[in-house]
Order: structure tokens, then C-alpha cells, then sequence
């Protein structure tokens, strides 16, 4: 081999390893494009609801209503009758089997949707109107075009007759997408297209306030101390090791401790924001701790020793000049440690948290659903509509995160001192 | 309630920290004497011995008021000379009984649910009114000793500052009380576990099946039953699973996330850097359950249907699926942690290279790395541990059943998700199959304990020959 052949090899060899470098890169970021293109592609659609505009008449006699009923009374009647009726005007059908095929078409929910317009606006009794009714699950897939209609009848839900009402009623302009309002304001439910997130982000909410509220004071003190008052010895080391060693145990673990300790022991109440918040105040505190206790080491020691020259007391040198300073520092830091225990999972399981939670919880101790056992809960589910709306709910959950984290960025960068 | 406790200390500290602050001031120009501490200290002291006993004596209170009305209920249930309950059922009916009393109890309502309503409810209202009485009491009786030694002029600044020193101090504690609070959780049902089980059948056993595993009483364990038990309850298939999907991930990960640590520390300029490094780190800001979603929807059916067009047969729980994901998740973890290593090493070494003609490619190879290497087998380290760990992604794309099996396109299944499954749903406290779950669990804590402590070890000791 000569001089040029080996040299020329050589830089060959620069080259393909420089490759390998911009290809790991390049594939890394194309992951997280990816990933990101998948959830949204899949969940934009959630966002929206498909409706069947329906007239309904509102008359007395239908609704089986003295004349100026009271509200109690609108609340109190019967709307099947006047719904079913309705419904079945909108397309003619004949027969038993005709009439369920049309009924199927609509969410169960039809008559308290005519209900709830009522008592929001009782100006229209005796009075006609269009009410926008939410579709079916599967309807409401064949709108968006996610439903495989070209299988053969015996292998989907939606019969041939069903079908034919649908293209005719998009003939006649009778079915619409509107804004699903239901996703915010609904908690779960069996049928996707009644089921929302509103249960799970008002638990999501408690959770996180619950986890804030106990974990932050917690990792400031304990920063504090281990930073500038600890005296050193075996208990200081002990702590220091411990606090290490929890920022890496497995979040799973804290789940068992929660359901060991909290629920067995201190027999709390299952599957609640409290019992979530407290787990997680447990497994953010280490990760909180480590950001503050570099956020105080940052502070320049003149500091302290310009507050101790005046004659301050150790205690009065780091309450009034250490801590104010290192401040902006742990609120990132601990912003970024609540992102993480806004997304954890695995704890929440443990704890119960996966139960079937209709209402939407009011105070931290009703059972209530999170946002990520939201998502893991609905993963589970088998119909097509569960799909998009656990890809929304992830969407939303990430827009919380991505939220967070550049408020934490921008804290960083506004009151980050170089000294 | 408690909130209303909570304001009425909040108050009290208030209005004792504006008294003590006055109190001070008064005897001072009376008395004319030079106090030793600013008046604002004698203020904290005083609210400082107003709040801190009730605070102390509610949060006790609370922490164990709720199991003490249950032994109570649960010993009057126990002396019914009727009926005689185990400890399952007296639980049970302590559940409707408070279900009763919240009023979302539906069920036939019997003598003894009704008559434990009441009870619970007298309980729960001696409880409230004795638990203000002693607050009130303390309250009073700690404000009353605080303004006495407030006029014998105290040191007040010294005494609140040590009462707050010793408050720092004890939240520093908290991190030891969660480590023991989690090894006594594991620990405790962990032993009631191995009693019924040998830990050697446990450890070396191959076979998993918990969903077999039933016994009548587990405090009586025949040996016909135990032969069923042992072949139940043998981990090693979850072990394997475990370090197969693990190591699956490790795989994607440590390539790709080595050679973009590389990269941005060694060829990247600044700009690319400050774009790339951002999005890479989303990765690992991402949810896993987000993940798992990815992984049980996307990932999982592609490799099947992929693997159907080649003729092979492919699990939709796949274990190459779950290890893959898993493997993307991790990528950032390694790539930042060599990143930060390899910036670490020291210009000079690379400039002696340098000066001997090597081209950057292999002064990576031949100094920086080897000069690295304990950093980066740390940080790597720290990512298996991340991947046995690793919970929602497995639980979600990986398989139930437990495999003893080394093809990635078949199902596997790891301890996480057997943890979660074994705990999920109704579980039967006492039993074997909840038990297992915590000896899982400790298991578990241990290896990722090992593991982190061996990956420190050698963060440490590079760090120290270099700085």
C-alpha cells in the first residue's frame, strides 16, 4: 500500500465515521418527528364530532307539560317519546327493524341532549327548532372517513340500510362536524364518542397541585439544609446516598410504596387525586432536590460572606441573600420535575387509579382518572373512536408538557446569572 | 374540616406573631431593657409556638384517625356472637359500612351495615369534636408558655433560628423515610411471601402462571398444593424477559445514542448543537405511556404484518416491538450522559493526538474514548437500568404470558408487567399472587439498586481522574 492509498483510506475512514454521527442524529430527530406526526395525524380528527341535525318540536302535549311549566318540571319529565319521535322523522323508514337501524344511528345519549337544550333554553317550548345530536361512535367514523365501509356487511356494525340512510342524509345536509365539546366536558365513558377528558384533567389537575404543594417546600428545605447548614457526617452521607439512589428507582416502586404504605397502612382512600399527589410528591422530591441543591451551590460564597461580615446570622445570611437568589433556579428545576409527574403512569395503577370513573371528581378525595392512565386506559379499548381520542388526549397531555418545560426554559434563561 | 383547622392555625399564628412583636416593643420602652433580637423574632417565636404543636398534633391526628375507627368498628364486628368473620370479611363490611355512611352504598342494607353507620358516624363526631378540643387546648396552653418567656427576654433570634434549622433538617430526613417506607412496603409482604414460597423455587423456578396459583388458606399450605404453587411462581422467565427486551433496547439505544453524543460533542457546530440537542431531549421528556401507545398501535401491528408479507409469524406483542420503542426512549439518556463525558475529557489529549498527524475520527477512536470509557460505560449503565425498570411501555406492547423464549418476534413478558397485572383489578390481599407482586417489586428495587450503584462508581471515579 502506498502513502496516497493509505492516507485516501484513512480519510475515508474520517468520513464513514462522521456519517454514522449524522446519521444517528438525523435518526433520532426523525423518531421524534415521527412519533409526533403519528399521534397528531391520528388525533386531530377527535376534535371534532359529527351531528345529525334533527327538528324537534317542542309542544306541550309531547312533552306531557302543563302550560308555563316550572324548571324542576322540564327537568322532571319524559323526553323519550319526543326524541324517538323526532328521530324517526328524519329519514322514512318502515317497520321494527328499520326504526332500530335509524335509532342506531345516534349516541344513547339522544334524550338528555334534548333534554339539557330545554332547560338551557325553555324560550323554545310550543316552538320548532333544529338540534345538532351527536352521532354514533361508528357514524361518527364513517363521517371522518376512518370506517372500513368496502368490507363485506357481515364483518361491520353498520348494515347496508344504515349505510343508505347515511349517504342520503349527507345528501341532504343533514349530517355536520361541529367542535366535540364533549371531549373537555364529559368524564369517561363505554361509548367513545360520549366519552371526554374533563374527569381526567380536573384529577390531572389535583394531582399535580397536591404533588407541588408537598414536594416543593420539602425540596427546598431539604436543599437548604444539605447546602449550607449540614455538618459532615456518616447521617448527612446516609441522606445524601438515599437521595441519589431515589432519583433512579424505577417509578414502579414508588406505586408499590403508595400502595403498600398509603392505601394498606394509612388506609387512604383508592384511586384519588390525594393518594396520587402524595406517591408522586415522594417520587419528584430527589428529582426536585438535585436542581436546587446545584441552583444554591451557584451562589457565590462572597454573598454569604459579605451577609456574615455585616454581621448577619448564618441562618439570616442564607434566608435573606442565599435563598432569594438561588430561587429562580429551583423553580425551574422543579417545573421540569412536575412535567415528569404529570406524565407518570405506572404509579397511578398501582394506586387504583385505572377504575371507571363517570363523574367528574370535586374535591382530592373522590376517585378520579389522570390524564396518562387516561391514555393507557383507553389504549385498551377495542372500538376505532377510542383510537382518536386517546391520540387527542396524548396531544393535549404533551401540550401541558411542551408548556411547562418552555416556561421552566424561559425562567432559566430570564434570571440566570452568570456571577 | 381540616382546611378550616388549618385556616383558624393560620390566623392564630398571625395575630400571635402581631402580638408578639407589640409585646416586645411594650416591655421594652416600659422596662427600658436592651432585648437581644429584633422585635420581628419574637413575633416568629410566638406564631412559631402557636403553630408548630397543632400542626404537628393535626397531622398525626390525621394520619391515623381513619385506621383507628376501623379498629374500632372492626373489634365490635369481631364481637358479634352471631356471626364469626374473618378478617377478609370484617374489611368487607367495613367498606359498606362507610359506603353507607358516604351515602353511594347500594346493596341490601343489613342490621349490622346500619348499626356500623351509626357508629362510624358517632365515631367520626367525637373524633372531630375531641381533635378541636385538643388543638384549642394546645393552642392556648403553648401561646400562654410563649408569652411568658417572651417577657423574660429570651434569645429569641437564636431559639427560632434553631427551631427552623431543626425544620430543615428533618424535611432532609424525608428521603431516608421514603427509602425505608419502600423497603418496608417490599420487605413486609415479601417475607409473608416467601414463607409460602421457597425463595430458591422462586429465583431458579422456569415456570410463571400466577392465574393458577390458588390456594384455600394460605396460612396452611399442603403439599399437594405447594408442587402447584412452585410451578406458579418461578421467575426466571420474567428475569429473562426482562434482560431480553432490555437488551433489545440497548441495541437502538447505545449506537444510536452513542454515536450522536459523539457527534455533538466532537463534530457539531454550535448551531447544529443548540437545534438538535433540544429535540433530541424531547425524547425523552415524552410520557411512556405515550410510548406504549405508539408501540401497541404503530409499531407492533407493522412488524406483524411486515413480518406476514416475508411468510414469518409475528407476534402483535412482539417482543422486538416493546424493545425497539424502549430502545428510542433510552436513546437521549445515553446520548446526553457521553455527551457530557466526552466534553469532559481534556483538550490537551486531544491536541497531543492532534500533533502526531491522527485524523479526528481516530483520536476519537484511539484517545477520547478510551479516556471515556468509565463515563460512558456509566451512563450506559444508568440506561439498562432505565430499561428494567421501564413500566408502561412493556405493560402496553409486550406480551402477558410468560415465555421462556429467545426469538424477538415472539411475545415475552418482564417483571414490570407482571407487577402491574398482578395488581391491577380486584386483588385478594393474603394471598400468594398480590404477595408476589411486592417480591417482584423488591427483586426489582435491588437490580436497579445494583445497578446505579456500580454506574455511579464509575461516573465517580472518572470524574476524579480528571478534575
Amino acid at each position: 500500500m502506498t502513502k496516497e492509498e493509505r492516507i485516501k483510506k484513512r480519510y475515508n475512514a474520517e468520513k464513514r465515521f462522521k456519517l454514522y454521527g449524522i446519521t444517528s442524529v438525523v435518526l433520532a430527530i426523525l423518531f421524534v418527528v415521527f412519533l409526533i406526526y403519528v399521534i397528531f395525524s391520528k388525533g386531530s380528527s377527535a376534535f371534532q364530532k359529527t351531528i345529525i341535525n334533527v327538528e324537534i318540536n317542542f309542544t306541550l302535549d309531547s312533552l306531557y307539560l302543563d302550560p308555563n311549566p316550572s324548571k324542576d318540571d322540564l327537568e322532571n319529565v319524559e323526553y323519550y317519546d319526543l326524541a324517538i319521535e323526532s328521530l324517526l322523522k328524519v329519514y322514512q323508514v318502515n317497520g321494527l327493524k328499520e326504526e332500530k337501524a335509524l335509532i342506531n344511528l345516534f349516541s344513547p345519549d339522544y334524550e338528555y341532549e334534548v333534554r339539557d337544550f330545554l332547560i338551557k333554553n325553555p324560550e323554545f317550548i310550543n316552538k320548532k327548532t333544529i338540534l345538532k345530536l351527536t352521532a354514533s361512535d361508528d357514524m361518527d367514523q364513517l363521517h371522518k372517513g376512518n370506517y372500513p365501509r368496502h368490507l363485506p356487511e357481515d364483518r361491520r356494525r353498520i348494515n347496508d340500510f344504515q349505510l343508505m340512510m347515511y349517504d342520503k342524509l349527507v345528501e341532504q345536509n343533514k349530517i355536520d362536524k361541529i367542535f366535540n365539546n364533549y371531549l373537555f366536558q364529559k368524564g369517561d365513558s363505554r361509548n367513545p364518542e360520549l366519552a371526554g377528558i374533563g374527569g381526567a384533567l380536573v384529577g390531572s389537575f389535583f394531582t399535580i397541585i397536591i404533588t407541588l404543594l408537598l414536594s416543593f417546600p420539602i425540596a427546598i428545605f431539604a436543599s437548604i439544609y444539605l447546602e449550607e447548614f449540614a455538618p459532615k457526617n456518616r447521617i448527612i452521607d446516609f441522606i445524601e446516598i438515599n437521595i441519589n439512589n431515589l432519583a433512579a428507582v424505577p417509578s414502579i416502586v414508588f406505586g408499590l410504596l403508595g400502595l403498600g404504605i398509603l392505601l394498606g397502612t394509612f388506609d387512604l382512600p383508592r384511586s384519588t387525586p390525594l393518594v396520587a399527589g402524595i406517591t408522586l410528591a415522594l417520587m419528584t422530591l430527589p428529582r426536585i432536590i438535585i436542581p436546587c441543591r446545584a441552583s444554591l451551590k451557584a451562589v457565590p460564597p462572597s454573598i454569604r460572606e459579605g451577609a456574615l461580615a455585616v454581621g448577619a446570622s448564618k441562618v439570616q445570611s442564607v434566608m435573606h441573600h442565599v435563598v432569594p437568589l438561588a430561587i429562580p433556579g429551583t423553580l425551574s428545576g422543579t417545573i421540569i420535575g412536575l412535567a415528569q409527574a404529570l406524565g407518570e403512569t405506572a404509579p397511578l395503577i398501582l394506586i387504583g387509579m385505572v377504575a371507571f370513573v363517570v363523574d367528574i371528581p370535586s374535591i382530592p378525595t373522590d376517585p378520579s382518572a389522570s390524564l396518562p392512565v387516561q391514555v393507557y386506559l383507553w389504549s385498551e379499548q377495542a372500538e376505532r373512536g377510542f383510537v382518536e381520542k386517546t391520540s387527542a388526549t396524548i396531544m393535549i397531555l404533551l401540550s401541558f408538557l411542551i408548556t411547562l418545560n418552555f416556561i421552566a426554559v424561559y425562567l432559566r434563561q430570564k434570571f440566570e446569572r452568570k456571577w | 374540616m381540616n382546611l378550616v383547622i388549618l385556616i383558624l392555625i393560620g390566623i392564630f399564628s398571625y395575630t400571635s406573631f402581631i402580638y408578639g412583636r407589640s409585646r416586645i416593643k411594650k416591655i421594652t420602652t416600659s422596662q427600658s431593657i436592651k432585648i437581644n433580637a429584633l422585635p420581628n423574632y419574637y413575633g416568629y417565636y410566638l406564631a412559631l409556638w402557636c403553630a408548630l404543636p397543632s400542626l404537628i398534633i393535626l397531622l398525626v391526628w390525621s394520619i391515623f384517625e381513619a385506621s383507628i375507627i376501623k379498629g374500632l368498628i372492626s373489634q365490635t364486628l369481631s364481637q358479634n356472637e352471631l356471626n364469626v368473620y374473618t378478617s377478609d370479611q370484617i374489611n368487607l363490611i367495613y367498606q359498606k359500612i362507610v359506603s353507607l355512611y358516604n351515602g353511594n352504598f347500594s346493596g341490601k342494607i343489613t342490621n349490622e351495615i346500619k348499626q356500623g353507620a351509626e357508629d362510624y358516624k358517632s365515631f367520626l363526631s367525637i373524633a372531630q369534636s375531641s381533635k378541636v378540643v385538643l388543638l384549642l387546648s394546645t393552642a392556648v396552653l403553648t401561646i400562654t408558655y410563649g408569652i411568658k418567656r417572651i417577657s423574660k427576654n429570651n434569645k429569641a433570634r437564636h431559639d427560632v433560628e434553631k427551631i427552623l434549622t431543626g425544620l430543615l433538617f428533618a424535611c432532609s430526613l424525608v428521603a431516608i423515610l421514603t427509602t425505608l417506607g419502600i423497603i418496608f412496603s417490599l420487605l413486609f409482604e415479601s417475607i409473608k411471601f416467601f414463607s409460602a414460597i421457597n425463595i430458591f423455587d422462586f429465583l431458579f423456578g422456569t415456570s410463571w402462571s400466577p392465574q393458577r396459583a390458588f390456594v384455600r388458606d394460605a396460612s396452611a399450605i399442603t403439599a399437594e398444593e405447594y408442587a402447584d404453587l412452585k410451578n406458579a411462581f418461578g421467575s426466571v422467565p420474567l428475569f429473562a424477559g426482562t434482560a431480553f427486551i432490555a437488551l433489545i433496547a440497548m441495541t437502538v439505544a447505545v449506537p444510536i445514542g452513542l454515536f450522536s453524543g459523539i457527534y455533538m460533542a466532537e463534530y457539531a457546530s454550535i448551531k447544529v448543537r443548540k437545534f438538535s440537542k433540544p429535540i433530541i431531549e424531547i425524547l425523552a421528556g415524552i410520557p411512556t405511556v405515550v410510548y406504549g401507545f405508539f408501540a401497541a398501535l404503530t409499531v407492533g401491528p407493522f412488524f406483524r404484518e411486515f413480518g406476514e408479507k416475508l411468510g414469518l409469524e409475528v407476534s402483535s406483542e412482539s417482543a422486538l416491538a416493546a424493545g425497539l420503542v424502549m430502545g428510542v426512549m433510552i436513546i437521549p439518556y445515553v446520548s446526553s450522559l457521553s455527551d457530557d463525558v466526552i466534553n469532559s475529557v481534556p483538550q490537551s489529549l486531544r491536541d497531543g493526538s492532534y500533533a502526531v498527524g491522527a485524523t479526528k475520527s481516530e483520536t476519537i477512536k484511539r484517545v477520547v474514548i478510551p479516556a471515556a470509557l468509565p463515563g460512558i460505560v456509566g451512563s450506559i449503565l444508568l440506561a439498562v437500568s432505565r430499561a428494567i425498570g421501564e413500566t408502561m411501555i412493556v405493560v402496553m406492547a409486550a406480551g402477558l404470558a410468560a415465555n421462556l423464549t429467545i426469538n424477538p418476534l415472539e411475545s415475552t413478558t418482564t417483571i414490570t408487567t407482571q407487577i402491574v397485572m398482578l395488581l391491577v383489578g380486584d386483588q385478594e390481599f393474603d394471598s400468594p399472587k398480590t404477595q408476589s407482586a411486592f417480591a417482584l417489586g423488591l427483586t426489582l428495587f435491588f437490580a436497579t439498586l445494583i445497578l446505579n450503584y456500580i454506574a455511579l462508581r464509575f461516573v465517580k471515579k472518572y470524574r476524579e481522574k480528571y478534575d
